[in-house]
């Protein structure tokens, strides 16, 4: 039986963890090429890096982290943050990324989904959705969650769908940052409307959002906070959700 | 020993040959290359394959003499070869992603989408699922039965000789998750992507 993924994230900041986990005994807890070993030695059946690099000159540190890890770390490993062109996906790749998720620059241009997943495969390009409750439905914000787009989260998420995304990462940003729990309403609704995995995101602060997160359709639920604090371990996670009767791999 | 990873600029290989370096240390000479007088004097082939059935067999036959290469490797000096995902679904006759495309033939059979019941599956079949060991192969030499391995894949390969069938695993139906015929392995699943237990597959691929 397929098991739904748990998939801790990394933010990472000029080749920096700059939200990660507060260990004592961390040699350094900056590295993310150590934190992300943590996670994959911890039972992550993923890891996310999110690169939150602003300037454009240190841009390049991301292809440093994503060569360094996928040598220590052989679980999957998804890169996002900035992924612009064709050329960007081909470098991550190439530095050993498995997947790359792209958010900008699909609503910017769908045709870089279209092209990417014809030429890398559906398998490695990921789609992530921003979206905020407006009116009665939900808009997608680029660029971090700054611009405002006028677009329908779930019309997008379908139209993504036809251009060959092989995954969603859905973000609510009403809930980020809030630990109150994932947007429920909008994962189930996207995960309804598309026949791709949809990866939650957004809101994590127990272990209930987690088991809340996968009821919804979600195949699996990412979180940031609730680890990266140390307030639970990845394999906590794990053992809370299959106690829940929700199968995961340990 | 060396051991060669096909390089014929067909997907993303980086992890296999990280995977592969891990394994290998310095007991073992690890070389990716498309020159095809290494792959014929090397030991052992991987041939990894990501994208669709099609675009990998136009990356093979993009190399003049690959395939023929590949054929005199693995029918006339029986020697191992490891494919990975649409490296095990070249394997088959043919593949029905995109059109109709030809494939190697050297396992009979078929590759062809896999039935998500209407919406009750989805596909792509991504994440960990367990394998059901159906016949004991070299490659699964200390593996625990119903282990996790990761999978990312639309499409399933059915051969005609089911004794081919080495695993299986449980997805809309029981798919043929890696195969074993005389020196021919494969696994649709990514055992560089399996964390330790993919790792030890791929120690015992190498230790053949």
């Amino acid at each position: 039986m397929l098991k739904n993924r748990i998939i801790p994230c990394l933010d990472v900041k000029n080749g920096r963890v700059v939200k990660g986990i507060n260990f004592v005994d961390l040699q350094d807890a900056g590295d993310p090429v150590e934190q992300a070993k943590i996670y994959s030695d911890g039972g992550a059946d993923e890891i996310c890096f999110l690169d939150i690099t602003a300037s454009n000159e240190n841009r390049d540190t991301i292809y440093e982290v994503v060569e360094k890890t996928s040598k220590k770390c052989f679980v999957p490993l998804t890169v996002g943050g900035g992924v612009r062109s064709i050329d960007d996906i081909n470098k991550l790749l190439n530095c050993g990324a498995d997947k790359v998720s792209i958010n900008t620059a699909a609503v910017q241009n769908s045709k870089v989904i279209e092209d990417s997943s014809r030429k890398f495969g559906s398998q490695c390009i990921v789609v992530a959705i921003d979206a905020k409750r407006k009116d009665d439905g939900w808009e997608i914000f680029t660029h971090g969650g700054r611009n405002p787009t006028g677009i329908n989260a779930i019309e997008f998420a379908s139209k993504m769908e036809n251009c060959g995304a092989g995954e969603l990462l859905v973000t609510s940003m009403d809930k980020d940052g809030t630990q109150s729990g994932y947007d429920i309403e909008l994962m189930q609704k996207i995960s309804s409307i598309v026949n791709i995995p949809v990866i939650a995101s957004g809101g994590v602060g127990t272990l209930d959002h987690l088991v809340d997160g996968i009821k919804s359709g979600a195949s699996a639920v990412l979180a940031a906070s609730i680890f990266h604090y140390g307030t639970y371990s990845v394999n906590e996670a794990k053992q809370y959700l299959a106690s829940k009767d929700i199968p995961v791999r340990i | 020993m060396r051991v060669t990873i096909v390089d014929y600029k067909s997907g993303n290989i980086s992890s296999v040959i990280n995977s592969f370096n891990e394994v290998a240390r310095d007991k073992v000479n690890i070389e990716v290359t498309s020159d095809l007088n290494k792959i014929k004097s090397s030991d052992k082939v991987v041939l990894p394959g990501q994208g669709s059935f099609k675009g990998c067999i136009d990356g093979l036959n993009s190399i003049n003499g690959l395939i023929d290469t590949l054929n005199e490797f693995v029918l006339d000096n029986k020697k191992p070869l490891l494919g990975i995902c649409v490296g095990l679904q070249m394997f088959a006759d043919v593949g029905y992603e995109e059109v109709e495309t030809k494939g190697l033939g050297w396992i009979s059979g078929k590759v062809s989408k896999i039935d998500n019941q209407n919406g009750k599956y989805k596909l792509p079949h991504i994440g960990w699922n367990q394998v059901n060991i159906i016949k004991e192969s070299k490659i699964f030499k200390n593996i625990e039965n119903n282990s996790h391995m990761y999978f990312v894949h639309s499409y399933e390969f059915v051969p005609k000789d089911k004794t081919v069938t080495a695993a299986t695993t449980d997805y809309s139906s029981n798919i043929v998750c890696a195969v074993e015929k005389e020196n021919i392995f494969g696994t649709q699943f990514h055992p560089e992507k399996s964390d330790k237990t993919g790792l030890k597959i791929i120690n015992n691929f190498i230790s053949i």
